[in-house]
Formats: structure tokens, sequence, C-alpha cells
């Protein structure tokens, strides 16, 4: 199955084609520019140097978030619409799921973040057993600080991934001393291509109503549901 | 005989979500809107991230309507045509890249679409156009006069210093306690009442510009005078006293550009136009003006839609216009600079 993967939920751009547990081609920048512009030319390019046509694609799979609002809707409406156009099945992932693929051998938990503003960081747990890579908590908008208590109790090594990771250094490792690790810079981008094999074999959306996982409300709607609470 | 050219359009600039296919510019197939006003209601006006978030929620939904309605495959298309700009960037971009992915896809050609271009070519599914022809453009976000020589040559004469006609009406409205979206209720409660009031007009001599911001304080300021005299002043009264100022600023702008340049063909385009007083005092002010065609399209083609982007879309495919897939959303898209 021929299954090309996109990224575009936060800074580093990311696409990959992957055939069965194979990546036959990934592209990932990591440069501050428009994703709008660069998505579709850079699907082209990458399927035009894998020989592969639009028609040969079998499966699209997306990172649904969380990210920058944008940049999530991005990839997603790319994604839903080449597999509703296309006629194949569509998979969401999630943009910290693919992240954590980078710490695969780590031994001890994961917790992939991106910066939130505030304090704040959208995050998950996960840990990886044997070929799989299974969530211990799910995607969430936290306080740094009150992410680093809760990981406490674990009482265990956890490992930070991703480019927003120094900006919250000091909360984390000053909860969790030396059990917080830190990935090298290298493994800072999610990579399409463990995306692709991620949701190479998950469960199809339901392509008209997949949305973006932005796990946050948007503010006017969370600010008008505080007022009707009053 | 030719063969019959199809456009698909795709609109999402700002609360609308729309796709539509048009059969060589004048005819439309199909014309599926999915309308966001309910949910920007309780707000009071857009908001831009929810605007954003219900058109992924509707894109491929509204596609398939279109596409279903107008019975058609993919090989029938000539060229996907969608809005690039003006508008809200974060809602022109699902639009954009939802007609990049399709056209990726299938391989057709990309046509991007200036959204005020859309509005003056809903004309085109009403009557051919005639050269010279003069557009008054009034929306939420425009309020200007149009003059084209030719097909996409787009000049403009005249336009807003300040705030859009749209915006004055949804400021109005919400000084007097109506709900969003305004205009329509002003339009309303000034067939109730009779223009009493003495508001100002901005005249701006010389131009065919436009300036409603005088026109609005004046409004604000005579309600809070009127307030603290213990007087109260009858709603439809103000409102009818509103849409009298800035109906016959319109229109006798209007009426002054066609003269002076010699239009063959006067179009009314934008949300505003659903406006019934204007609707009747520019059919008035044109009736004993023979040697120029008055068009006024019927309201489903005022407000947002995709049948006017794809109206559009076949008139610059037709001119050779082709996008890239590298096609962005562009806020302030210029109509004079939009052809390339
Ligand atoms: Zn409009």
């Amino acid at each position: 199955m021929k299954v090309l993967a996109i990224d575009t939920s936060n800074f580093a751009l990311g696409i990959a084609l992957a055939e069965k547990d194979n990546v036959i081609g990934e592209y990932i920048t990591n440069l501050k520019k428009n994703h709008s512009l660069r998505v579709m030319p850079a699907i082209e390019t990458l399927l035009r140097d894998c020989d592969t046509k639009p028609s040969d694609l079998e499966k699209i799979v997306v990172a649904r978030g969380p990210g920058s609002y944008t940049g999530v809707r991005i990839g997603v409406t790319i994604a839903k619409t080449l597999a509703w156009t296309l006629k194949i099945p569509l998979t969401g992932i999630s943009s910290l799921e693919s992240l954590a693929a980078n710490g695969r051998y780590f031994n001890g938990l994961v917790s992939p973040l991106f910066d939130a503003r505030r304090g704040q960081i959208y995050t998950g747990l996960y840990e990886h057993k044997g070929n799989s890579l299974e969530t211990v908590l799910e995607d969430t908008n936290i306080l740094a600080s009150d992410w680093a208590k809760r990981l406490k109790g674990y009482d265990r090594p956890v490992l930070f991934i991703g480019s927003d990771v120094a900006l919250h250094n000091e909360a984390l490792q000053g909860m969790l001393s030396d059990l917080a690790f830190f990935a090298p810079t290298a493994l800072y981008n999610p990579r399409p291509g463990e995306l692709a094999l991620l949701g190479m074999d998950k469960p199809e959306e339901e392509i008209h109503h997949f949305v973006p996982n932005y796990v946050r409300m948007a503010e006017a709607e969370a600010k008008w549901l505080e007022q009707q609470g009053r | 005989m030719e063969k019959d050219q199809l456009i698909l359009g795709i609109e999402t600039s700002c609360d609308e979500t729309a796709a539509a296919v048009i059969k060589n510019g004048t005819e439309i197939l199909s014309n599926a809107v999915a309308s966001q006003i309910e949910s920007h209601k309780r707000f009071g006006g857009v908001v831009p991230e929810i605007a954003s978030r219900h058109h992924v929620e509707q894109m491929t939904i509204v596609l398939e309507e279109a596409l279903t309605q107008a019975g058609i495959t993919y090989e029938d298309i000539d060229a996907i045509a969608v809005t690039e700009g003006p508008g809200l960037v974060g809602a022109l971009l699902i639009g954009v890249n939802a007609a990049k992915a399709i056209a990726f896809a299938h391989n057709i050609p990309l046509v991007g679409v200036h959204h005020i271009a859309g509005h003056i070519y809903a004309n085109r599914l009403v009557t051919e156009l005639k050269f010279p022809s003069l557009s008054l453009v009034v929306s939420g976000g425009h309020t200007e006069l149009v003059l084209m020589e030719a097909h996409g040559e787009f000049t403009v004469i005249g336009e807003t210093r300040d705030d859009a006609a749209g915006e004055a009406y949804d400021k109005v409205a919400r000084t007097l306690n109506l709900p969003y979206p305004g205009g329509p209720h002003i339009d309303r409660l000034a067939h109730e009442g009779t223009p009493g009031l003495n508001l100002p007009r901005a005249w701006l001599e010389g131009t065919y510009d436009f300036s409603f911001s005088g026109l609005k304080s004046a409004v604000i300021n005579t309600l809070h005078n009127a307030e603290q005299r213990g007087e109260k002043i009858e709603p439809a009264v103000l409102a009818a006293s509103f849409q009298e100022s800035v109906i016959d600023v319109l229109v006798t702008k209007t009426l002054r550009a066609a003269k002076a340049y010699h239009v063959r063909q006067v179009m009314l385009a934008g949300g505003v136009a659903a406006n019934k007083g204007l609707r009747a005092a520019l059919s008035g002010a044109f009736e004993e003006f023979t040697d120029v065609e008055l068009v006024i399209p019927p309201l489903y083609l005022c407000t947002d839609n995709a049948a006017m982007i794809g109206a559009a879309g076949s008139m610059l495919f037709q001119k050779g216009k082709r996008s890239s897939l590298a096609l962005n959303g562009n806020p302030g898209l210029d109509i004079e600079q939009s052809f390339n």
C-alpha cells in the first residue's frame, strides 16, 4: 500500500511516501516559511522524484494536531481533499505521537511537546514497547510546571522531545532533576516517514467529518461559554 | 461544435463555504453554499478562527454537493477557480489548499480569482457584459466603483476612504441593538419609518470616493444627545434616515460616474446589493437613462457564493491566466493587479 504522509502542524514541514514498512521518500524542512505556499509543491516534487502519480496513492496519513491552528488546518484540508477526491482512505495521527516516535530507543517514558504560550505546552505521554508506540497519557494542553508535577508521580526517566523544549527546560528539569532527559536537536523535527508507518495500519476516518485535533477551544468560544455560565 | 467549458469554483474568503460548477462562464450547473451565519451570530460578528474551523468541516461536503448537483466528473472540468483574496487569511487558505489538492490529484489547471472580480462577474450569470461597464461594489468589506473597458480589465475609479458601507450598516445596527448581521434589519426597519433626521452626506467633491465614518458617528451622536435630553428617537426613523443618506451618496456617485465614462452598463455587486432600498433607488435613478443597462443580480448571487468565482475564473482561464501549486491566500490582493 502506497501511503502519502503530510505534517504541517508545527514549524517543520514534512512529507513522506511509504510502502509497506519501507519509507521510499521523505522531505523535511525546518524553516520559517509559509506552509500554505509550499506543501503542494513539496508533494508534487516528492511524488515526481519517486515516480509516483497521484492515482497510485492508496492512503493518506496526516498529522491532525495539536499545533499551530493554521498549520494543522492546511495539512488536514489537503489530506481530506486528496483522500476524498482520489477516493482513498484517510488516517489522522496525533502530531505529538509522530514526534514521540523519535524516542524509539529510549528506555522510559517519552513526552513530546510543543509550546502553547504563557507557560503552557501541548504534550502527551508515550512509551515504546517492542515495536509499538503506546499512549500513556492522552494529548493535552497544560502548564509545563503542572505537567512536570504529574510526571514526577511516575518516578521513571522521561525523554522530552521537540524544538520548543528549551523554553520549558527549567520547569521540567527543576521538578524531575535527573529523571529528565532531553533529546538531541537532530531529533527535534517530527519525521513524516514515522507518521506514514504509524498510520499505515490504523483504521480510516470518515473523510467529510474529519477535523483537526486543536486540543483547545477557539478563544472567542471559550469566552462565550464562560459568559453563559454566569 | 465547440466543447463546453466547465469551471469548478471555490470560495471561502469569509463565512460561507461554497463550491459551484459554471458552464461557459454564464450558466450555473450547481451552486452549493454552507453558511456559518448562525454560528457567528452569538459573537455579534464573524470570528476568524471559528470561520476557519467551519471551513475545514464543510469543504469536502460542499465540493461533493456541487459536483453531484452538476452531474459531472473530474474529466469534465477544464479549470478550478478559487478565491485567492482579499478576505480573512485563515479562511482563504482552506479554499486555496482544497483547490490545489484537486488540481494536483487530477492534473487540472488552477486559476486564482479576486473576490471582487467574482462579485462583479456574478452579473454575467444574469446577462452578458457590455463595455464600458461600471460596477458599484458594496459589501461588508468594500465600497467601490470599478470601471471595465474589457473582460478582466478592472480600474477602481472610486473607493471608500474609511468604513465600507456594509461596515457602517453593522455598526449602526449594533448601536440600535439589532442582531447580527445588521444590514437586513436596518433595511427592514428603514421601510417602516420615514427619514426625518438630517444626517450628513460626505460628497468628497471632484472624486468618486466614499466616506461613511462621519455618518456613522453622526448616528451615534444623534442617539446619544437625544438620550441626554430624555427624548426617544424611533429606531425606524433613524434607520430610514441613515439608509437614505448612504443610498443617496451611492446612487448619485454611480449615476455621475456612469455619465462621465459613457458606460453602456451599470452593475450592482456585493452583499449590500441585497439591500431592497438600494435596489429600488438605483432602479429609479436609471429609469430615464435608457441608453444604460442596469443589472441587479438576484439575491443569492449578491451574497458570497462560488458561482461568481466560477464565472470570473472562466473569463480569466479563457484569457490565459494560470496559477501554480504555490498559489497562496492573499488577504490584501489588489483587483487591478489580480490578473497575474
Ligand atoms: Zn463578498
